[in-house]
């Protein structure tokens, strides 16, 4: 059941995300990353961390693709802005590379996770579900990286202000 | 249970189409989401891990880099607007003003 729950995932999180880069339209791009979004959305609460499913969803789903579809509104480009793609030689060596990168990437997990001692090996204690113990940790051992989250993100509105804005 | 490298290796091929979306459009935006589809196949990596490791500090991680992909998103689509003001293109090719 778990297994084919993934795989119906996977193949929608795979499908969805071609699709992002194969669309000529960026509004279509955006909906199927969204769909990607959701579906790896799903796949955490698989991987019994609801927390992050949800704020996978509220933030990227929600906040930052309707940031994206805000912004492809705002150019509001038209059909002959996006040009045809040509450069035949250039696709073909980036499909070569990115198989190779994903051969090589495959190999490193293959040969790195049998290494690893996974959870049940060390112990029969799978990691607790649920927002306690995850703000336990975020308030106690990455105190120091949470704060300086929150540094980042006053940093990044003033930028966006700055940038945006034609004229202080 | 599902193994933690099928995961693995689902997040390389969605790593791997980011890469290729980098590569092969030319459009600003939609490079823009290739970035945002590698940030997401991290995060679904460091899950993976964290609950084959049964430890939580994966998911903290994840927590933190979502809060930069957010930061991220609003500075890189500021400066897209900027770039689109000036040239009137999102075509990665007529930005060319710092390349030689």
């Amino acid at each position: 059941m778990e297994i084919l729950i993934f795989s119906i995932l996977a193949v929608v999180a795979v499908v969805c995300s071609i699709l992002v880069i194969s669309q000529k339209s960026a509004v279509a791009s955006a909906l199927f990353l969204i769909a990607t979004m959701v579906s790896l959305a799903i796949l955490f609460l698989t991987l019994n961390a609801p927390f992050l499913a949800a704020i996978q969803i509220i933030v990227y789903a929600g906040a930052i693709m309707v940031l994206f579809l805000f912004v492809i509104m705002l150019l509001n480009l038209r059909r002959d802005e996006f040009g045809p793609e040509k450069r035949k030689a250039q696709r073909f060596f980036a499909i070569l590379f990115v198989f190779l990168l994903l051969i090589g990437i495959a190999t490193v997990i293959e040969v790195g996770v049998l290494g690893l001692k996974s959870a049940e090996d060390v112990s029969e204690t799978v990691a607790p579900a649920g927002v306690e113990p995850l703000a336990q940790l975020l308030f106690t051992k990455y105190l120091f990286p949470f704060e300086l989250a929150s540094v980042l993100l006053l940093v990044a509105i003033v930028g966006a202000v700055v940038m945006a804005k034609r004229r202080l | 249970m599902v193994s933690s490298s099928a995961y693995l290796i689902l997040s390389a091929t969605i790593f791997s189409i980011g890469v290729l979306g980098v590569l092969v459009r030319r459009n600003i935006l939609i490079m823009f989401m290739s970035i945002e589809l590698m940030l997401n196949a991290v995060n679904l990596a460091f899950v993976a891990l964290s609950r084959h490791l049964g430890s939580l500090d994966g998911q903290v991680i994840v927590f933190l880099v979502m809060t930069v992909a957010a930061a991220e998103a609003a500075v890189g689509l500021a400066i897209i607007i900027c770039l689109f003001r000036n040239k009137k293109s999102v075509n990665v090719d007529d930005f060319n003003l710092m390349k030689w």
